[in-house]
């Protein structure tokens, strides 16, 4: 995992991080875009580096939990750079870019250098890991679009508005980003498990639905349709929607660690 | 558009070579609303008077600013002998028949980079009644292109208002000096916003008919909302604001109704108390299916009870409130301050290296000029006392201190042309028409 391209991408979402947060404590609008290219820049080094990863394993960077780790980081960063777009919306870009930079970072401090080749699945396979880990990705952007969703109506509602308060987005934005990001996570959850059950039937004939990772995703997917259902709802919709929302990646975190180290066999990153 | 570099513009063929940016002006600050009103100017009086400074030799460029908060002349000032300042004080004295002595202290007026920082605060919002208010960058806006339609700016006044109009962007996208409201209307607004977003196809209902009530109806307005109700206890009067605000009016009756509707309410009813209790405002979010709303109580007595604020998906600001906001915003913009000096003087800096190459490329012309007259009386005085000497040979020692001439210029010509850098020194420039003795009518860019 440590390779110059690594390094690269570290200082390109570190430097990101800096100009967000400036922006955030004093707009300007050059380095707004600055710290949005910066992102790109380190996206693109961020590739690479999965790039030269794939090349020495042989296959896409998903066999184990650190390869999985920061190809989820990187889907995290590209999904934000598109919601950023898509929503005019840069506010966010600090907080995403500091967890970029410190999960990158734990993921190449801790990764072994070298890796066994893995054994070959196919492309099916890699459709399967990917999608998932996008949804992954696309969940912990909700999840971090409803904290400050949870900490502005906090202050809306304390009247104790802060320095920062007017440069966030407005809660109704931030719902419809957390929104569309957790339709894109169902959307690669859903192709994801499709394509992972097909790639089972193809190799074994049958299906293994009592893996605990696959119930678990099922769970996931059970509690994301009820977060939309329930943001919708007269009761629910608002503040407490956002707190499903925050809740509801605890279940992710659960299923990424707890599950894949531990409960599962099929789909042990170890 | 004129080419803001252009080297052959009139404003470099003064006698003294210096391009002299001159302002007259008087503002809230320096005068009262009375002594404003009569010196300001309509659109077709400010495009007549910039004619006027032309045709009269006064200006050679010239834009004329007239808001309700100042009245400005700005102009590159043309080969008058005069001290600038009063010049156009005279004018402006004379253009609006009013005693001199009325003005006397009441008016500002300042040449060169001090006449270019003016206009850049001016856009920036600092010199503003409001700190930081943006309308004005739109007047300054407005008045230059009417100036430049009619031909009165030139390459000197095109540079420096279009570096104002930048300042003004700048310093509204890099700082917070316009971003808090300042007003209690303005601030329940934004604060809804801070809610729902864009208020584009939002609905209001604005309890109240009085001239706060139309403060925000203007704001809501201005920001494309959807759907507007308005309700008082005189129906007439909710009508009379409504057909004038394009909105509709509600019966006061009707009002436990029409509330459950509106994404946001605002009250500002006097003498009635709390028209809008918990229990209505229950039975509203109730109706509205739990989407939230935003409520701006600007009645004193408060028109909606306090416990309403506790109620979910409900949020409620009461006048103490907002006026708490907005006197956090008003700290805020005045911290604001030392930036939006910082831009401005970084772009005074920049139109000061600008103006400065524009007068290092003329310093030339005029050193060759001056040259060209020492040689000719130097020729004068000793080929007289030369009678020996053929017309032939004359000939050759004119040609030969012109070849002179040229050459020494040749290389201080090529250097100030190619390298834009030594223009940036402007104290040099002015030293060298002092040593040369360019410099017939005294200093520029001092304060008059």
């Amino acid at each position: 995992m440590r390779n110059h391209t690594t390094y690269l991408a570290l200082g390109l979402y570190a430097a990101s991080f800096c100009c967000y947060a400036r922006t955030l404590y004093a707009p300007h609008l050059w380095l707004g875009r600055l710290a949005s290219l910066l992102l790109l820049g380190g996206i693109t080094a961020h590739y690479y580096a999965l790039l030269e990863r794939s090349y020495g394993t042989h296959t896409i960077p998903y066999d184990d939990l650190f390869g999985s780790m920061s190809l989820f980081a990187w889907l995290l960063g590209a999904t934000y750079l598109v919601l950023e777009a898509v929503h005019r919306q840069r506010s966010v870009g600090a907080f995403v870019t500091l967890l970029l930079f410190a999960w990158v970072a734990l993921v190449s401090a801790l990764a072994p250098a070298q890796m066994p080749p893995p054994p070959a699945r196919g492309p099916l396979f890699a459709f399967h890991v990917t999608l998932n880990t996008w949804a992954y990705a696309a969940f912990a952007l909700s999840f971090i679009l409803s904290i400050i969703y949870l900490l502005q109506h906090h202050v809306l509602r304390s009247h104790r508005l802060g320095r920062a308060f007017w440069r966030f987005p407005a809660l109704d934005v931030l719902d419809r980003m957390s929104r569309s990001s957790v339709y894109v996570g169902l959307g690669a959850l859903a192709f994801g498990v499709i394509s992972g059950l097909i790639w089972e039937h193809r190799l074994t004939g049958a299906y293994s639905w009592g893996d605990p990772k696959v119930i678990v995703t099922f769970g996931i997917v059970g509690v994301y349709v009820a977060y939309l259902w329930l943001s919708r709802n007269a009761i629910w919709r608002g503040a407490r929607a956002a707190r499903i929302c925050v809740l509801n990646f605890v279940v992710v975190l659960f299923s990424y660690t707890i599950v894949n180290l531990y409960l599962t066999t099929f789909h042990r990153f170890f | 558009m004129a080419s803001a570099s252009n080297p052959t513009s009139n404003a470099l063929r003064r006698r003294d070579g210096g391009i002299r940016i001159a302002l007259i002006g008087c503002n809230h600050r320096t005068a009262p609303l009375e002594l404003r009103e009569r010196v300001a100017f309509t659109t077709e009086q400010s495009l007549e008077a910039a004619t006027q400074l032309r045709q009269r030799g006064i200006l050679e460029e010239a834009v004329v600013v007239s808001t309700c908060h100042r009245s400005e002349l700005y102009g590159v000032a043309g080969d008058t002998s005069a001290p600038i300042g009063d010049v156009l004080e005279e004018f402006l004295t004379s253009y609006h028949s009013i005693p001199r002595s009325d003005l006397e202290g009441r008016t500002y007026h300042w040449v060169g980079a001090d006449a270019i920082r003016h206009l850049f605060r001016v856009a920036s919002g600092l010199d503003s009644m409001l700190l930081g208010e943006a309308e004005i960058l739109g007047q300054i806006r407005t008045a230059y292109r009417r100036a430049l339609d009619h031909g009165a700016t030139g390459p000197i006044l095109n540079r420096a208002f279009q570096g104002a109009l930048e300042v003004g962007k700048r310093v509204r996208a890099e700082t917070e000096i316009g971003a808090r409201p300042m007003s209690v209307s303005l601030a329940g607004v934004k604060l809804a916003e801070q809610v729902f977003g864009s208020l584009k196809g939002r609905s209001a209902l604005i309890l109240g008919a009085g001239e706060v009530a139309e403060q925000v109806i203007e704001h809501l307005r201005d920001r494309g909302i959807g759907s507007l109700r308005v309700v008082n206890r005189s129906f007439d009067r909710a009508q009379r604001l409504a057909a004038r605000m394009g909105g509709e009016a509600v019966a006061w009756e009707s009002v436990d109704g029409a509330i459950s509707a509106p994404d946001i309410i605002v009250t500002s009813v006097g003498d009635v108390g709390a028209v809008l209790t918990r229990e209505k405002m229950v039975r509203a979010l109730g109706a509205r299916d739990g989407r939230p709303v935003f409520v701006v109580d600007l009645g004193v007595p408060r028109n909606v009870e306090a416990d309403a604020g506790s109620l979910y998906n409900l949020y409620l600001y009461n006048v103490d409130d907002l006026g708490e906001i907005v006197e956090q915003n008003r700290r805020a913009r005045e911290a604001e301050i030392p930036r939006v000096e910082a831009i401005i003087s970084e772009h005074v800096a920049k139109f000061e290296a600008w103006r400065a190459a524009l007068e290092a490329v003329s310093i030339v012309e005029d050193l060759r000029g001056h040259f060209r007259r020492e040689r000719e009386a130097l020729l004068r005085e000793r080929l007289d006392a030369a009678p020996g000497l053929s017309s032939e040979e004359r000939q050759r020692i004119a040609s030969i201190t012109e070849e002179l001439i040229e050459r020494v210029l040749a290389e201080p010509a090529a250097r100030l042309r190619s390298s834009r850098g030594i223009a940036g020194h402007l104290s040099s420039v002015h030293a060298l028409r002092r040593v040369f003795g360019l410099d017939k009518k005294g200093e520029s860019g001092e304060e008059s």
